[in-house]
């Protein structure tokens, strides 16, 4: 077995300080990302995922209609006036759809905002496919500034039938001051 | 001048710059002892608040704030310095070593401990209170919802983290190196066995809520997500690294517990303990299994059906071990010479009293059933009943078992056998009524009840009364004895006690065991 010194109290120590670290670290870079990724495997979160969705030979339910609620909410301490210009629409599975929501910065000085989506059901998140998002990207606003965020997305046609309502929830984060730092996770 | 053998310096500086083991097992038990009354006058509060239905003395913000020091204190507090302390007493007198391998880190582990809990209460005086979120302290309230002074609990949890991880690497660096020659490891006193296992899981784990406690601290100060879900993380991801944490840590709290039980039933039943090495491995299968089952403290997050079935299995293999354990020890007493001295007293109770709450466990762990029993006055009942009467009167147990051996003065057995029967009756009056209110729906952490638990809640706050009050007279018995007890200067003190501690002279010198003794 490895020997950190010829002392035994020094080595048994040594090793077991050694051993605390790992734990300490063993925390951030095995235990969150390892959540992350069952969450995302298993669906169960409600977290989306952050890539473009490419779609494979989508197939239109006509059969079904499901309701897509929109929500948008400022964290605390974002003064941007931020809301999707429809509160609700009703799709089909498989179609492509489109909406945009409305970003305004009150502020006299140019800001960075990131977008961080939530899906309700959280059984729903991995039949939700965001195929163009604003949430994939930082928005930049000049002071007083407006701008229009697209949405497109799909919704799976293996949704589960139980499932009739959505709701997609976007809560916008100032990153002003952080903006070079891609965001622990989306 | 023969250096080897002078007494303990004069002064605050003893204390102060003290290597010896004796001396900072001894701060460790008074520190504990002085914060068990500390919790315990914070769990008066409670009760006082709750003896009868509406709101009578106290703020419900500060009802919250006296339930999570509550528990912070005892746990962290009171019961895991105290068995520290005993494992520095006793580790070294049992298996014959001179004193602990790194003395001076051990000096440094104790001394960190007083600021960090200075800290802890001194947030009781701050703007906007102490922390009020439980001893658990789940995101969002304890980050995004938390008082100020979160950031000094914080910093509490740090610092007692690191006293714990030093004191851990302490004892297993010194069961691993000072054994006396021919003491293998399957001839250690199973205190030391328990001990040694405990000191791993705590090395594992307190790491692991230190890293908890840094999340925290950076989603409140430094603007990331891990335990908010507008910014992405996940509020549930911090009850799965507190538990995984947590649940080891019940085990870290009972297994010396285990051990010091181990050590006087044997004693008082005149025989040798039945079954050691079923013990041993009974042991670190608890230890084990203790890792994959944190989930079953959180079955109502929404996990999926796999997952609860998956804890739920495992937490009852936790049976299997556990019930090894209680019928040894019952084997053990089976047709032996028993007399009942207060240590003996405490551990029947201890062994009457953890295993109904091992039972309220294995109920909890069904998990159908515990939708219906989580976060309700059953819970609260359930781990009283592993914590006091596993944790706590393991404790007394052994204060009073080897106290006459440290000071050379034996305690008042009349006192101390009042002091068992009303701390008997209390605990069970106090404990025993929270879990019918608790099936009947009671929440817990909450300072108002419906009123058709009333008198229950009453009877339950006269017993924690009742038992709170008993232990000043522990507190008066102990302080009685190191003063003005009655001599012994027997080495044994009991005659039914086998180990190396019990070879040495009584008092236990200053300095012991400088030559290895022969261990056959």
């Amino acid at each position: 077995m490895l020997k950190l010194s010829n002392n035994p109290i020094v080595d048994t120590s040594a090793k077991l300080a050694v051993t605390a670290v790992v734990m300490f670290a063993f925390v951030f870079v095995v235990m969150v990302p390892l959540y992350n990724v069952l969450c995302d495997v298993l669906g169960i979160n409600g977290k989306t995922s952050g890539q473009a969705y490419t779609s494979v030979e989508a197939r239109v339910d006509e059969s079904r209609t499901v309701t897509i609620q929109f929500i948008a909410t400022n964290n605390a301490g974002m003064p941007w006036e931020f809301s999707p210009t429809k509160t609700a629409m009703k799709v089909h599975p498989g179609a492509v759809n489109d909406t945009v929501f409305f970003a305004h910065n009150p502020r006299p000085d140019a800001m960075i905002a990131q977008a961080i989506p939530s899906i309700s059901p959280s059984r729903a998140a991995k039949y939700f496919h965001k195929t163009e998002c604003f949430c994939f990207n930082q928005q930049p606003l000049d002071g007083g500034g407006s701008a229009e965020m697209p949405l497109q997305f799909i919704v799976d046609q293996d949704l589960p039938r139980d499932i009739g309502t959505i709701t997609l929830s976007y809560t916008i984060f100032d990153v002003t001051d952080m903006a070079s730092n891609a965001l622990a996770a989306r | 001048m023969d250096d080897h053998h002078h007494g303990p310096a004069k002064g605050l500086s003893r204390w102060l710059f003290t290597t010896n083991h004796k001396d900072i097992g001894t701060m460790y038990l008074w520190f504990s002892f002085s914060m068990f009354f500390l919790g315990g006058f914070f769990a008066m509060i409670i009760r006082a608040e709750l003896f009868q239905p509406g709101m009578q003395l106290i703020e419900p913000a500060f009802f919250n704030q006296m339930t999570t020091l509550h528990g912070l204190i005892m746990v962290f507090g009171a019961i895991m310095p105290s068995f520290v302390g005993l494992a520095n007493w006793m580790i070294p007198l049992m298996i014959g070593a001179p004193d602990m391998a790194l003395p001076r880190m051990n000096n440094w582990s104790f001394w960190i401990l007083p600021p960090a809990f200075l800290l802890l209460a001194s947030t009781l005086f701050m703007e906007g209170g102490a922390p009020a979120a439980g001893w658990t302290f789940y995101a969002p309230l304890s980050t995004t919802y938390a008082a100020p002074s979160v950031t000094y609990f914080i910093f509490c949890i740090h610092v007692l983290g690191l006293s714990s991880i030093m004191g851990s690497i302490n004892i297993i660096a010194t069961v691993m190196n000072m054994r006396a020659p021919g003491m293998t490891y399957m001839k250690m006193p199973l205190f030391v066995w328990t001990w040694l296992i405990t000191a791993f899981l705590l090395v594992a784990v307190m790491p692991v809520l230190a890293g908890a406690v840094t999340m925290m601290l950076m989603d409140v100060h430094f603007g990331t997500s891990f335990f908010s879900a507008a910014g992405g993380g996940d509020p549930v991801l911090f009850q799965h690294i507190f538990w995984f944490f947590g649940h080891p840590e019940v085990y870290i709290i009972i297994l010396p517990a285990f051990g010091v039980v181990s050590q006087i039933i044997p004693a008082f039943s005149r025989k040798r303990l039945f079954g050691y090495d079923s013990m041993v491995y009974a042991t670190a299968s608890i230890a084990f299994l203790s890792f994959i089952v944190w989930a079953h403290h959180m079955y109502t997050v929404g996990m999926p059906i796999a997952g609860e079935l998956f804890f739920m299995y495992a937490t009852m293999l936790i049976a299997v071990p556990t019930g090894v354990k209680v019928f040894n020890w019952i084997s053990t007493m089976w047709r032996g010479a028993l007399s009942f001295e207060t240590p003996m007293l405490f551990s029947i109770g201890f062994l009457v009293l953890f295993t109904i709450g091992g039972f309220t466990g294995l109920m909890l762990s069904i998990a159908p059933a515990d939708f219906q029993y989580h976060d309700s006055y059953f819970v609260v009942a359930h781990f009283h009943y592993v914590m006091v009467a596993g944790a706590v009167f393991s404790m007394t147990a052994a204060i009073y078992f080897w106290l006459p051996k440290w000071c050379g003065r034996m305690y008042n057995e009349t006192m101390g056998k009042t002091h068992f029967w009303i701390s008997f009756v209390g605990f069970n009056l106090a404990f025993f009524p929270q879990h019918f209110v608790g099936l009947a729906g009671m929440p817990r952490r909450i300072p108002d009840y419906a009123l058709q638990f009333a008198d229950f809640n009453m009877m339950s706050s006269i017993g924690a009364f009742v038992y709170g009050a008993s232990q000043l007279l522990f507190l008066y018995n102990v302080v009685a004895t190191i003063v003005a007890g009655e001599q012994v200067s027997d080495e044994k003190v009991w005659d039914g006690a086998e180990g190396l501690e019990w070879t040495l002279p009584t008092p236990v010198p200053y300095h012991t065991f400088e030559t290895p003794p022969l261990v056959r």
